[in-house]
């Protein structure tokens, strides 16, 4: 939107391109200081923390692997926590209606959550990264076509954007689209939708570091232009971007979590969080909660505390707070 | 300015250019129409006529520049599913989703703006924690979730608010609404907290952040000296400067709005564009996911426009704090 | 203070609203999963709109509530010869718009059922004759013997021909038109109710027809129909009272309504019969880690899928209950000698030792195919059946996929592209013959449509030749044994794994009394509702 305004005008503009996008300046404020001292932020590292060592070692804590379905068995299906009247061990948290371990089948959704959300947040990271890097660097029509993209881009939410992968994907992979590639599919649509952030973060940096004397200075002795990006203006960048990361990996994890839920994401053989959900939902009504509430809460907790972390981040790296 | 002007819509054309190849190919390809039209025990003859007759049997360049010619003038073709023209079928959506947006998008500025700026002002006090929690719960809670939640409380439990659709809605020429009912009003409250929530908590922030930098200029500080009351310099001046970008930042959501709508008409049935647009998707019914992907492209390029413009007609100064804002 | 005003022009409206239309006792408000998508009666062969379009028009004959055919627009109907049925149409019938129904507009609605854009052209042959004989007598000339000519006639609905030509619409809506027909957005027909509005996706509205021919058995003056895809929205939908009828409830709801005290499920056996099938007739699996061989032309893997599947685990836990194992590929409700079949019983360790002596013992890797939004619970029996199959050492990759992506895969002009396969079939002529020749009939023959969704190419000539002469007997009792000959040899091959009927469940407010028919049509000229 207003990008085009910047590239069009000089150094001036460079200057105010300097400041973040309105999101991050939106949560950029001392309120989240106070975090920084309190204990929530420390509870947040630590759940955060758990969650991922919850994924790591699912297969350990596990129960039984909810994936092999041979291990599922359809008589234990639909069992109430252990705690309920009816709960039965070793069924901590219910089971669902093919009888797969709530339990067991958060762990492993977790990691699945995580997986293709730290994934999806490296993809869309490099891309937007090397596409910052290039429009800050050339200018001109290639800004203006990769900026004007970005702007189009903001249009969608990671739905239609994953529809629309999605879509791509099928044509061209045909029937071949199982579980495994569909992750790949879940990777590069998320990855596809949040790589503008750090493109628009990492493009103002360039556009005022590349007017500074240093870099006249590294040209004139003839370092190509390229090197001076990565060795000296992307360095300056890697706050912003960290703290961009951490917020886009709670996005992602949603984003993966509502194409599951819409049906387009991971299948109910090999379940994520979101389809998790989306399975349990149908039980809600029915009195089955537990299927729906266990892996709702998990995801809220886990989202909760990325943003939590990434609130902490930004205020820890804003020297303006200081 | 002129040329300022002339460059950015020769670029809003281009995006929707853009957005018209991405669109064709990608639901050219999605799913095979045929099946949708025909029952399962159509003999296969009869499937290839239905295949020639829809023009799927011709090279994807003849399709693809056919449908932009039409698309052009507005004409999307005809609906796989309803058999009626897709223009038609999103005119008759397009109110539902309008009013849904604009009622969600008012919710999110008022409760927005007031929570901002009384966490602003009083930063310490218990109630300005309780919005900071609740604009973290705002975004951390996934759509789907809030609106299953609402609806499982409200409707289900408590039996307040209807579940789904619209209720009663009143015709106004072309137009529907449901402001007029009172039932059409009862269905606008869950779908509307739903969809408004996330931006909510982005109004919120934005204001709170915007009010404590503005308080702490000199401007304000000179206010303060003239000895104005705390009562003006905050709203009088402290607001007034904060909400320029407050209502840029909405004006410039508003396409997400609306795109987002998808997922809360989806849980609360709301019969919208976006409902439209999942059912489309279901039943690949390629006229539809098109022309909507075209629409809301055009929405948000079209406000996209505007607000640039009008920045640098209302104060060229102001390209700065674009830069800022955006 | 303009608010203030506003809010106060809107509960005006809103007490206007109340006033001007009076909660009245006898409009039904109707959701379904799916939506009514053409007015026009031949756009589409769907069983949800030929339900609600069965409110509109009629057919020369139509169906009780026990599906028997039974008198409509014809009154009565004989076979003079084999090749030639004769029609008696119904005296002093008028259409909404009060033109008379004569012979003319079934001669005419017989050309527009079979035009190349109609989409129910399997309801009349082409080669078919239709004779006017008198302004009340049709003749309909065949080429050779068809006892069950008129079995799918209750849903060739019968068109207003004057009507029809001043609107333009003789032709069916070409799916390719780039505007719609005056038929698909209004209707004209016979029957007991008439469409007021019609907003495709959001609410139809029907009145009770002043004028109508009958005695109309419910009390109903008005249904508005609402579609709502979602099933928890469906289902809270009726239990906060906001519509009275639902189709269908999810059936893990079914216990939720029962126990609510304003609502209450419908149950009953439905004549889809679920089934799985596999690719016997290609020399390699398309989609498995055998190469160079097909093991599902082994009869004995075959059997050993069949016996590895445990029906009654799946009735208990997946369908909570609500399914009829089923030992045919038709339900028992279709064929009066289905009680002389019994189901094989589930035996693993029967199963494992054919696999082995078939050449598995340590079974082998196979991609399932299933629909997971068409049928109740797809994707999760499926699921069991993965794990079941896991059991005796077959790994299947189960690829469950929306109808859209399902069928276009599987089906003929997909090229068949499956392995194994999980469908559900209603013979739309309630007739065995449409199940032996669609599904069962060799798929050999390019020029014959038999064996069209027969998507494993099952194939066995003498299977065939009962078939062919099941369509021509006429004689009930010989004809059910011909069909009961075919099914044996079907089983003896095992040809299919048939899993069950499903049930119907339709969610219904208590105040609501409504009959419901095993073909999963929701027929509310039949309702009652008390205040």
């Amino acid at each position: 939107m207003s990008d085009a305004v910047v590239s069009n005008s000089d150094k001036q503009s460079a200057q105010a391109a300097h400041a973040r996008n309105w999101l991050s300046r939106a949560l950029d404020s001392d309120v989240f200081y106070s975090f920084r001292r309190s204990k929530l932020t420390m509870v947040a590292a630590a759940i955060t923390v758990l969650f991922f060592l919850l994924a790591i070692f699912a297969s350990a804590l596990a129960v039984q692997n909810p994936f092999d379905p041979a291990q599922l068995q359809l008589i234990n299906s639909r069992i109430s926590p252990l705690w309920t009247a009816d709960g039965q061990s070793p069924f901590l948290l219910g089971t669902d209606e093919q009888g797969r371990d709530v339990f067991s089948a958060i762990l492993y959704g977790l990691r699945i959550s995580l997986a293709v959300g730290m994934a999806g947040v490296i993809f869309a990271g490099a891309l937007g990264i090397a596409l910052g890097l290039i429009a800050g660097y050339f200018g001109g029509a290639v800004d203006g076509v990769i900026m004007r993209i970005a702007d189009v881009q903001l249009t969608f939410p990671a739905i239609l954007i994953a529809l629309l992968v999605n879509g791509i994907a099928k044509s061209i992979l045909g029937n071949r689209l199982d579980a495994t590639s569909m992750l790949v599919v879940l990777v590069i649509s998320i990855g596809l939708s949040f790589w503008v952030g750090y493109a628009r973060t990492v493009r103002s940096s360039v556009m005022v570091e590349k007017n500074k004397d240093y870099v006249a200075a590294a040209q004139l002795i003839g370092l190509p232009a390229p090197k001076i990006m990565l060795r000296h203006v992307l360095p300056n960048t890697m706050g912003p971007i960290l703290v961009i990361a951490t917020i886009n990996l709670a996005l992602a994890i949603i984003t993966e979590a509502t194409l599951s839920f819409l049906g387009v994401g991971l299948p109910d053989t090999m379940p994520s969080l979101g389809t998790l959900i989306r399975i349990g939902n149908n039980y809600l009504f029915a009195g089955e909660w537990w299927i729906v509430a266990f892996p709702g809460l998990a995801l809220a907790t886990l989202i909760l505390s990325i943003n939590l972390l990434g609130d902490w981040l930004r205020d820890a790296l804003n020297p303006k707070l200081r | 300015m002129l040329a300022f002007t002339l460059r950015r819509a020769v670029q809003a054309i281009g995006v929707m250019f853009a957005v018209g190849i991405i669109a064709f190919s990608m639901f050219r390809f999605a799913g095979d129409p045929v099946n949708q039209i025909v029952s399962l025990d159509t003999p296969a003859a009869e499937r290839e006529a239905v295949r020639k007759s829809l023009g799927l049997d011709d090279p994807v360049p003849v399709q693809f520049i056919r449908y932009f010619a039409d698309a052009a003038q507005f004409k999307f073709g005809v609906s796989y599913q309803f058999r009626q023209p897709v223009s038609a079928l999103l005119m008759e959506r397009m109110p539902a989703t309008l009013e849904l947006a604009i009622c969600a998008t008012i919710f999110a500025m008022v409760l927005g703006i007031l929570m901002g700026v009384y966490s602003a002002l009083k930063r310490d006090t218990m109630l300005a924690k309780l919005f900071q929690a609740v604009s973290l719960i705002g975004i951390s809670l996934p759509t789907f979730l809030i609106g299953i939640l609402l609806i499982y409380l409200f409707a289900v439990t408590l039996g307040w608010l209807p579940s789904f659709g619209r209720g009663e809605v009143v015709k106004v020429g072309w137009w529907t609404t449901g402001l007029l009912t009172l039932s059409g009003l009862k269905a606008l409250i869950m779908p509307s907290i739903t969809l408004g929530l996330f931006q909510m908590t982005l109004i919120m922030r934005l204001v709170r952040a915007e009010m404590l930098e503005v308080l702490r200029t000199d401007y304000i500080r000179f206010a303060r000296a003239r000895g104005l009351t705390t009562r003006a310099v905050h709203f009088g001046h402290a607001l007034k400067n904060t909400l320029i970008p407050v209502i840029t930042v909405a004006g410039l959501q508003f396409g997400s709005v609306i795109a987002f709508s998808i997922i809360t008409e989806t849980v609360f049935q709301w019969p919208g564009m976006g409902l439209l647009f999942v059912q489309a998707v279901q039943n690949v019914d390629i006229p539809i996911m098109a022309a909507y992907l075209l629409m809301v492209s055009l929405i948000f390029v079209t406000i996209n426009l505007v607000v640039d413009i009008l920045y640098t007609v209302v104060d060229p100064r102001l390209r700065s704090t674009v830069g800022r804002a955006a | 203070m303009s608010v203030g005003r506003s809010l106060f022009a809107a509960t005006l409206a809103g007490m206007l609203a109340l006033t001007v239309s009076p909660a009245s006792s006898q409009t039904l408000r109707y959701a379904n999963q799916g939506d009514l998508k053409s007015l026009d009666p031949y756009s589409l062969n769907e069983s949800t709109t030929h339900a609600h379009l069965g409110h509109v028009y009629q057919g020369l004959t139509a169906r009780d509530k026990d599906l028997k055919i039974i008198p409509a627009l014809a009154e009565s109907w004989e076979t003079p010869e084999p090749t030639r049925w004769r029609f008696h149409l119904r005296k002093g019938v008028k259409f909404h718009n009060g033109d008379p129904f004569t012979a003319d507009d079934v001669v005419f609605s017989a050309d527009r059922v079979r035009n190349k854009n109609s989409n129910m052209q399997t309801r009349l042959a082409a080669d078919v004759k239709v004779v006017k004989v008198d302004d009340y007598t049709v003749d309909f000339i065949l080429p050779s013997p068809n006892p069950i000519l008129h079995s799918a006639w209750d849903v060739w609905y019968i068109m207003d021909k004057k009507w029809a030509e001043e609107n333009k619409a003789v032709e069916p809506t070409p799916v390719s038109a780039s505007s719609p027909s005056y038929a698909s957005l209004h209707e004209n027909g016979t029957g007991p109710f008439m469409i007021e509005s019609h907003q495709p996706g959001v609410k139809t509205v029907f009145k009770a027809n002043p004028n109508y021919w009958g005695k109309v058995e419910g009390n109903l003056k008005e249904i508005v129909f609402t579609p709502i895809a979602s099933d928890a929205t469906r289902v809270a939908a009726l239990l906060s009272g906001e519509v009275d009828v639902i189709e269908p409830v999810p059936i893990q709801d079914i216990a939720r309504i029962d126990s609510s005290p304003n609502a209450q499920v419908l149950k009953g056996p439905e004549l889809r019969t679920i089934f799985i099938g596999f690719d016997q007739t290609r020399d390699e699996l398309l989609y498995s880690n055998i190469k160079g061989k097909n093991p599902f032309k082994d009869v004995r893997v075959r059997e050993a899928f069949y016996k590895a599947i445990d029906v009654e685990l799946i009735k208990t836990r997946v369908m909570r209950g609500l399914s009829t194992p089923s030992a045919l590929m038709i339900a028992p409700e279709l064929f009066v000698l289905s009680k002389d079949f019994t189901r094989p019983k589930f035996d693993p360790d029967g199963a494992k030792k054919l696999l082995t002596e078939a050449g598995y013992p340590d079974g082998f890797e196979v991609t399932m195919d299933c629909p997971n939004d068409r049928y109740v619970n797809d994707a999760a029996i499926c699921q069991a059946v993965v794990g079941m199959l896991a059991r005796i050492g077959v790994k299947i990759n189960l690829l469950a996929q929306p109808k859209a992506q399902y069928f276009a895969k599987v089906l003929k002009q997909g090229g068949y592209q499956t392995s194994f396969y999980m469908l559900g079939w209603t013979p739309s002529t309630m007739d065995s013959h449409n199940v032996l020749y669609d599904i069962m009939g060799c798929r050999n023959d390019a020029k014959s449509s038999r064996g069209e969704a027969n998507l494993g190419g099952y194939c066995n000539k003498e299977f065939d030749a009962i078939t062919d002469k099941v369509l021509v007997e006429a004689d009930t009792t010989k004809r059910n044994q011909l069909i009961k000959q075919a099914y044996e040899i079907g089983n003896k091959d095992w040809s299919y794994i048939p899993l069950h009927q499903q049930a119907l469940a339709w969610g219904v407010s208590k105040k609501v009394k409504l009959p419901q028919r095993a073909d999963n049509q929701v027929l509310l000229y039949w309702a009652t509702k008390q205040e």
